[in-house]
């Protein structure tokens, strides 16, 4: 295992991760390097074995080969050590019934050696009008907010958030993007699995798209490219004088528009709604995707 | 931060609160067993033998009803909802995680027994139990062999919408058998066969020897063999087969 743990090691170290169920290969040889104070995205469709990478970093599962490390731990020991300074938001994780999110954040702060105050931890998730209601009585992006609160309390210096906004509508959504925002600014790193386009590109510093149990692309997701790095596509779009939209696809957008604006200029015409345009996520993810799209989606 | 053993007692007082916000644990709990006990004590209310019988016979049921029936019920639910794998993902020990449940069931237990120990006072002419140790003793390891056997027994149940099916699928038989046989003289072999190998009705004769001056009981040691060897097939498959979160289908 690497052994060093230091404030500058990574927080998350993940090298040939294989897992297999039975027959089921659900996590095919995967490597990641999470930096501190990282956001980092797993981005990929339903079964792309996204959560099951994270619950064996989490510690729920065993590998069934690979190296692993945690903050400098072998997540698979399970060592109180390590789920000291981890915070976990499972993809579904329920509450005793009849619990105020008060109470369970007292009950959840005494795990731990120095948690945060839980007055600070409602605000943070949102829920101080809330805070003496029982958990029964809570909405679905309310019992969310609570989840968070939970996997905070212990001031950990990592979280993971395995699908945090699935079947959010889009308020409840933004609400929880302010509070990883907010997690991120404490400085904490993230590790967030989706299977949102827009919520990997706005949240999180890294992504890597997962299909199969394989890494497909990893990198910022403004840079992310389904092509060999240098070999980056740009689109260029106006519309011409009779209205019609004209695309271009270039690796060299500067001699491109360079020619385009000269012949307009010579013709007199202008490039209404000109714009050159770096692919976007979705373009690469839906590239990328359907490129190894016909196995199965398991 | 508190050590294991003072996290224990913080789970044990977080599971007596939740236990008594939850009205329909409370009820199956504490006023089922009581309501069988006023029903049939109000049957059998010309003989002082009947009641003499009923009163072990509902004490036993309690300790099963509390222990087997309640654990099955919440584990199973907290498996389902998730909340058990919260916790396993937390630094919360095991160990006090689990001490603090099985606390909260002695509790339930010991608050019934003596609520049934005071109606056979109150309503039946039964005195205070001469042999509180004994009492004592059984009711111990009547908790530890059912808390066990409930554990085990959660494993086996697929979701909590069939909690009540198999929970009652396994009750009902059990007390039906032991009763039937603690009280007639003239069952048949086979049932009493049945029933002696069961862990239920060698409870309610030791509670009965415990509880009721004069009753006839047998060999105390054969009874507390029989509900050991349960306990520790039961512990053993609480133990073994114990799963923190739903399977996955």
């Amino acid at each position: 295992m690497m052994p060093t743990v230091s404030e500058t090691s990574p927080a998350i170290e993940v090298r040939s991760l294989c897992k297999r169920y039975g027959d089921y290969e659900a996590v095919r040889g995967i490597d990641i390097s999470v930096r501190r104070g990282e956001v980092f995205g797993l981005l990929g469709p339903n079964g792309a074995g996204k959560t099951t990478t994270v619950e064996i970093l989490e510690g729920y599962r065993a590998r069934t080969s690979g190296e692993v490390s945690v903050l400098g731990h072998d997540p698979a020991k399970r060592s109180f050590e390590l789920r000291r300074r981890i915070g976990i938001v499972l993809q579904s994780g329920g509450i005793y019934s009849h619990i105020t999110p008060r109470e369970a954040l007292r009950h959840w702060a005494s795990f731990y050696p120095h948690p945060r105050e839980v007055e600070e931890v409602l605000a943070l998730a949102g829920l101080t009008e809330k805070a003496d209601e029982r958990s029964r009585r809570l909405s679905g992006g309310q019992l969310r907010r609570l989840d968070f609160a939970l996997a905070l309390i212990g001031d950990p210096e990592l979280i993971f958030l395995d699908e945090p906004t699935t079947g959010f509508d889009p308020e409840a959504r933004r609400a929880a993007w302010e509070t990883i925002r907010s997690l991120r600014a404490l400085g904490k790193t993230i590790l967030l699995t989706t299977h949102y386009l827009d919520e990997a590109q706005e949240l999180a510093d890294r992504v890597a798209i997962v299909k199969d149990g394989r890494i497909l692309a990893i990198g910022p997701p403004r840079e992310l490219s389904p092509h060999p790095p240098g070999a980056a596509h740009y689109r260029v779009a106006y519309r011409d004088a009779g209205g019609e939209l004209i695309e271009h696809e270039t690796d060299d957008p500067t001699t491109l528009l360079a020619e385009l604006t000269r012949e307009a200029l010579a013709r007199g015409e202008r490039l209404e709604e000109l714009s050159v345009a770096r692919p976007t996520l979705e373009d690469v993810y839906l590239e990328l995707t359907a490129a190894s799209s016909g196995d199965r989606d398991a | 931060m508190p050590d294991a053993l003072s996290l224990s007692w913080r789970q044990y007082r977080l599971e007596r609160k939740m236990f008594w916000r939850n009205p329909s644990a409370a009820f199956f709990n504490f006023l089922l067993p009581l309501l069988f006990l006023a029903g049939a004590g109000a049957i059998l209310s010309g003989s002082q033998r009947d009641l003499d019988k009923l009163l072990p016979s509902i004490a036993g049921m309690s300790v099963m009803s509390t222990t087997f029936t309640a654990l099955a019920y919440n584990i199973v639910f907290l498996r389902e909802r998730g909340v058990l794998k919260r916790i396993r993902g937390t630094p919360l020990p095991t160990g006090s995680y689990f001490g603090g449940v099985a606390a909260n069931a002695v509790t339930n237990t010991a608050l019934q027994i003596a609520i049934v120990v005071l109606a056979g006072r109150v309503f039946f002419n039964i005195g205070w139990p001469p042999h509180v140790a004994t009492l004592v003793v059984f009711v111990l390891v009547g908790v530890v062999c059912f808390a066990a056997l409930g554990v085990a027994f959660a494993h086996v149940i697929p979701n909590f919408e069939s909690t009540a099916a198999y929970v009652n699928a396994v009750f009902l038989p059990i007390v039906f058998v032991s009763f039937f046989v603690f009280d007639s003289t003239s069952a048949p072999g086979f049932l009493k066969t049945i029933a002696d190998a069961l862990p239920l009705k060698p409870l309610i004769e030791g509670l009965s020897g415990a509880m009721v001056a004069g009753a006839h009981s047998p060999s105390h040691l054969d009874a507390l063999a029989v509900i050991g060897l349960w306990g520790a097939f039961g512990l053993y498959f609480a133990i073994r087969g114990f799963s923190w979160e739903q399977s996955r289908t």
